[in-house]
């Protein structure tokens, strides 16, 4: 009888420590965005239940990538834990523009965009993954349509890269092909590495494919912001962009609302940070071994737990 | 009628050698701009020049800024009250929700309490099948058992029923919306003339179009989904009652005025039920596309099953996508059986609706009490899952490895030798010869007014600088409704003749309609790569069942005295077929092919994802971008086509149909 008046007493108190009463954090909940690739999901998660810890009240909602920034606007959703530099940027700079959206800093992960080839290319063109060897491989590469070019994968229009301008500036024997989505894009990758078949194509990190699949990131001539703005930087002295692409951060934003609502919870998603690997690690264990994701964060939350304080300054 | 008599009219004055002149005269010019190097023909004529464009897409954009900003009745603003909308609507939802997925709640988010659980699985499942006993007998009954069953077994139950809980205040929205707005326009002729432009708008105009401004105005998430769901869903509805209504016929109605009705009771108690067949057939419509917009709908905070497709296809797991796709396709084939059976039954026996009622819910409550005690009897228990996930990704690779180098030569020498020939000599079409080319067209078959329709609606198109991506869009279309046409009219003629094969056929059609063609279209991809030639087949797959249904219908439809005097006069079944039936179901035929051509319109926004660079590309890339301006003008040029197909179209089914006399009933 002693025994559980204390647990229930010590739990009582874990609740209480655990869960202060924030004086100024409103009771609503907070929504968080849920995208369909899993690294998002667990950044998300991550976030979401270190904020719980907190005491604070958490909602996931399932909205589009590009389409949520209509309701970051109006305050309708609130934070979005992954905005690629690469992919959203312009989406996000012209909701923070109207002052309704605020960029909550860098989530730690840098993404890595570039050409990636399967590793069994690498012995019908020995000279990669140097980019030069793709003038004399090109071949390889190509299909019926393309003949004699290479076929390259591009990432959807909407992506931007300037992967026309790269083939074009570098010389490159090889046509651009865009694929309209992310799914599209590794769909024809998966149908590749099944057959051995040969491909190159956009493959970006943090992501399952470059885990699953063995392969390699062609090594461009490194990327400086000259390349891209002054045509005489570079190899090709008449053409910008005649280097590889630049990494960029993935960035947190959220409705401008957050700060005044659940300041506990902006300080929190402000603190939050991961690396690519840790990120790399989490991202193999759902989608390779096929664990759920609320499994694999609850684990991390666990083995982890003076990072995540941290981020919520306990 | 009257369009066929004006024609005939014209055509006496109008020589036919003339005539064949004048369109050997267009073909030429075709030809010529299509063979002649580029620099021949002016730039102004391919594309026209900024300068001269209408700037329609700013003017939309601001006026989207204002009517969200500051537009303002006095009291309240715009937004205010559609905020107020929507918040009434929530309500509605959150109720529906309750009951199917989240069970009574107190508050919100994390820190919700759980007053009361949802539904039973077993509950759920046991009235979709008592519901299919009372109403179509035991077969029905195995039919909606087994459906709902399915969403348990294979570990789709929480997401279907999130599906389910939208649907449910969906379709009675649509329905009821749908009947209000038809008594409108069949009483009020200016209302109705009013409505029939913005109705072909709201089903040709992509969802994706306007998706932005219904997020600014309506909120972002499930309310808004089911807006959009609405907008999507209805206009069927309002067409079927103006259309039934027209057509009671006049004895009912005479018998009415001589019983003494007032104007209501008269639509109320006699015209409505009299007309009900026929609006089953919307209400059928209605739940059909409702569930159609269950992806769209998941991108904006829906959730359940379409949330549940795309994440795994994002994944590329391919089974679990097909999987939940088919769950989709099981509720819409359960809930439109049963809706159908529901009301053929109540037509004829009332019965004891009341007993039924009262035995219902204490099996419901029975269920309710026991699913608090034992937790199997409330949720599906996860160890008695089933997937076939895993078979179907590996059915795939089977596919994949053995057999890509044959359909990569195949759709090589397709592409190669039809589709991109095709494609440059659509490309290369100017729009002051086809705007000529389709205001002939539409006078010849109907005169100035449909001349001038057609014509101003090409005008659109091209003074909004869209002109090459509409022909990009025409040559996709085009090609994808011949090939769909191939394939689905022989089906349909097979299907029109054999009672045995139309069953297997309208499952096949039934299910290509409603599985999401997401879930198709990344074995396409993994098997034909990226590019038209993908875009193609997925149009082909979504756009096949009216080629198939309405030429099945026709077949079937044409008058039993017909054919008889076809076997007295001894035709042998093959002259039947060819001489009798196939001339006389051709405007019905032709009525498919045109709703064929809507469909594939619609799968435009889809096979840009897929990477095509037409006019579907340009609404995906403004939504991309937020750009509300954008991406309405590209909707427009996209149903500016589908007039344009759909009005030449149907003139020429009308003058066919009128030139035989009516003998098939349409559809």
């Amino acid at each position: 009888m002693l025994r559980s008046i204390t647990t229930a007493v010590s739990v009582l108190s874990m609740f209480a420590l655990g869960a202060p009463a924030l004086a100024d954090d409103s009771k609503d909940p907070i929504k968080l965005t849920l995208h369909d690739w899993t690294g998002q999901l667990i950044t998300t998660r991550l976030m979401g239940e270190a904020l719980k810890a907190k005491g604070l009240n958490v909602e996931y909602v399932p909205a589009d990538y590009l389409a949520q920034f209509a309701g970051l606007k109006t305050g309708d959703l609130h934070v979005a834990m992954e905005i690629w530099e690469t992919t959203g940027r312009e989406a996000m700079d012209e909701a923070t523009e109207t002052g309704q959206v605020e960029n909550l800093g860098e989530t730690g992960m840098q993404a890595i965009e570039e050409w990636w080839y399967p590793a069994y290319m690498k012995e019908k063109c020995p000279g990669l993954p140097n980019w030069e060897a793709l003038k004399e491989c090109a071949e390889q590469f190509s299909t019926a349509e393309t003949k004699p070019k290479g076929r390259y994968l591009g990432g959807p229009v909407t992506w931007g890269g300037f992967d026309d301008e790269r083939v074009e500036a570098l010389g490159l024997p090889f046509e651009v092909v865009h694929a309209g989505t992310d799914a599209a894009l590794f769909a024809e990758l998966e149908s590749a590495y099944q057959r051995k078949a040969p491909i190159i194509q956009w493959v970006y990190a943090p992501h399952w494919a470059p885990i699953k699949y063995e392969g390699e990131w062609i090594e461009f001539p490194k990327y400086e912001p000259a390349c891209y703005t002054d045509p005489s930087w570079g190899i090709n002295k008449e053409a910008a962009y005649d280097c590889g692409k630049p990494r960029g951060p993935i960035w947190k934003v959220s409705w401008s609302g957050v700060k005044d609502k659940w300041p506990s919870a902006y300080d929190g998603i402000k603190n939050f940070n991961i690396s690519n690997d840790e990120m790399g690690a989490l991202i193999t264990k759902v989608d390779i071994d096929g664990k759920p994701v609320e499994e694999v964060v609850a684990e991390w939350m666990k083995d982890n737990e003076p990072k995540w304080k941290a981020w919520i300054g306990q | 009628m009257t369009t066929a008599v004006a024609f005939d009219d014209r055509s006496h004055d109008f020589k036919a050698s003339t005539l064949v002149a004048v369109w050997i005269g267009f073909a030429a010019l075709a030809v010529a701009s299509f063979a002649l190097p580029e620099s021949t023909v002016p730039a102004w004529m391919r594309e026209v020049p900024p300068q001269w464009r209408l700037g329609l897409d700013t003017a939309i954009s601001n006026f989207m800024k204002w009517l969200v900003n500051d537009a303002t009745f006095g009291l309240f603003t715009f937004r205010e009250a559609t905020r107020s909308i929507s918040d009434f609507l929530n309500v509605l939802l959150t109720a529906a929700t309750a009951i199917f997925s989240t069970g009574i709640l107190r508050g919100s988010g994390s820190t919700a309490v759980q007053l009361a659980p949802p539904l039973p699985w077993v509950a759920v499942v046991g009235i979709m099948a008592a519901l299919g006993y009372r109403f179509g007998g035991i077969r029905l009954a195995l039919l909606a058992g087994g459906a709902f069953l399915y969403l348990a077994v294979f570990g789709q139950w929480a997401s279907a029923m999130t599906t389910l809980a939208s649907i449910a205040i969906a379709v009675p929205l649509g329905v009821i919306g749908g009947i209000l707005f038809g008594i409108l326009g069949y009483r009020v002729p200016l209302a109705r003339r009013i409505m029939e432009p913005v109705l072909d708008l709201m089903q040709t105009v992509p969802i994706f179009a306007y998706l932005i401004p219904i997020l600014f105005l309506f909120g972002f998430g499930p309310v808004s989904a089911l807006i959009a769901t609405v907008i999507y869903a209805m206009p069927p509805m309002v067409r079927v009652t103006m259309t039934a209504l027209e057509s009671v016929p006049n004895e009912i109605v005479e018998y009415g005025t001589m019983s003494g009705t007032t104007r209501r009771q008269m639509l109320f108690k006699v015209m409505l039920p009299a007309a009900r067949p026929q609006l089953l057939v919307g209400v059928n419509q209605v739940i059909m596309l409702s569930l159609n917009m269950v992806i769209i709908a998941s991108m904006i905070g829906a959730g359940g099953l379409g949330y549940e497709v795309l994440t795994s296809l994002r994944r590329l797991d391919i089974g679990r996508g097909l999987e939940a796709g088919l769950a989709i396709v099981v509720l819409a084939i359960a809930l439109d059986r049963l809706s159908q059976a529901y009301a053929s039954r109540r037509l004829t026996v009332q019965g004891d609706g009341q007993r039924f009622a009262i035995a219902l819910l204490a099996f419901t409550v029975i269920i309710y009490v026991l699913g608090l005690i034992f937790p199997a009897v409330a949720i599906y228990p996860a160890s008695l899952k089933l997937s076939t996930a895993p078979w179907w990704g590996e059915a795939v690779k089977w596919i994949n490895i053995h057999f890509f180098d044959t359909l990569d030569a195949i759709k090589s020498a397709l592409l190669l030798n039809v589709l991109i020939p095709i494609k440059r000599f659509m490309v290369a079409q100017t729009w002051v010869l086809v705007t000529a080319a389709l205001a002939f067209a539409g006078w010849r078959l109907g005169g100035a007014r449909l001349s001038v329709l057609v014509a101003a609606l090409a005008l659109f198109i091209a003074f909004n600088g869209l002109w090459e991506k509409a022909m990009v869009s025409v040559y996709l279309v085009g090609i994808s409704v011949i090939v769909a046409s191939a394939i689905g009219i022989p089906l349909g003629i097979l299907g029109g003749l054999s009672d045995r094969f139309w069953r297997v056929l309208e499952a096949v059609i039934d299910t290509l309609q409603t599985l999401p063609s997401f879930v198709y279209l990344i074995p396409v991809v993994m098997l034909f790569r990226v590019g038209d030639f993908t875009a193609m087949i997925a149009i082909v797959l979504y756009a096949l069942a009216p080629a198939v249904r309405y030429t099945a219908h026709g077949i079937r439809n044409v008058q039993p005295t017909l054919i008889e005097a076809g076997t007295a006069a001894g035709c042998t079944p093959f002259q039947l077929l060819t001489k009798i039936r196939l001339p006389l179901a051709t405007p019905i035929i032709l009525l498919g092919i045109n709703q064929t051509v809507m469909l594939a319109l619609s799968m435009l926004v889809i096979t840009a994802l897929v990477g095509t660079r037409d006019l579907g590309q340009e609404v995906y890339i403004a939504l991309t971008k937020a750009d509300v301006g954008r991406g309405l003008v590209a909707g427009l040029c996209v149903a500016a086509i589908a007039i344009i197909a759909d009005r030449l179209i149907q003139t020429a089914a009308k003058r066919l149909a009128a030139g035989q006399g009516g003998r098939t009933r349409e559809p």
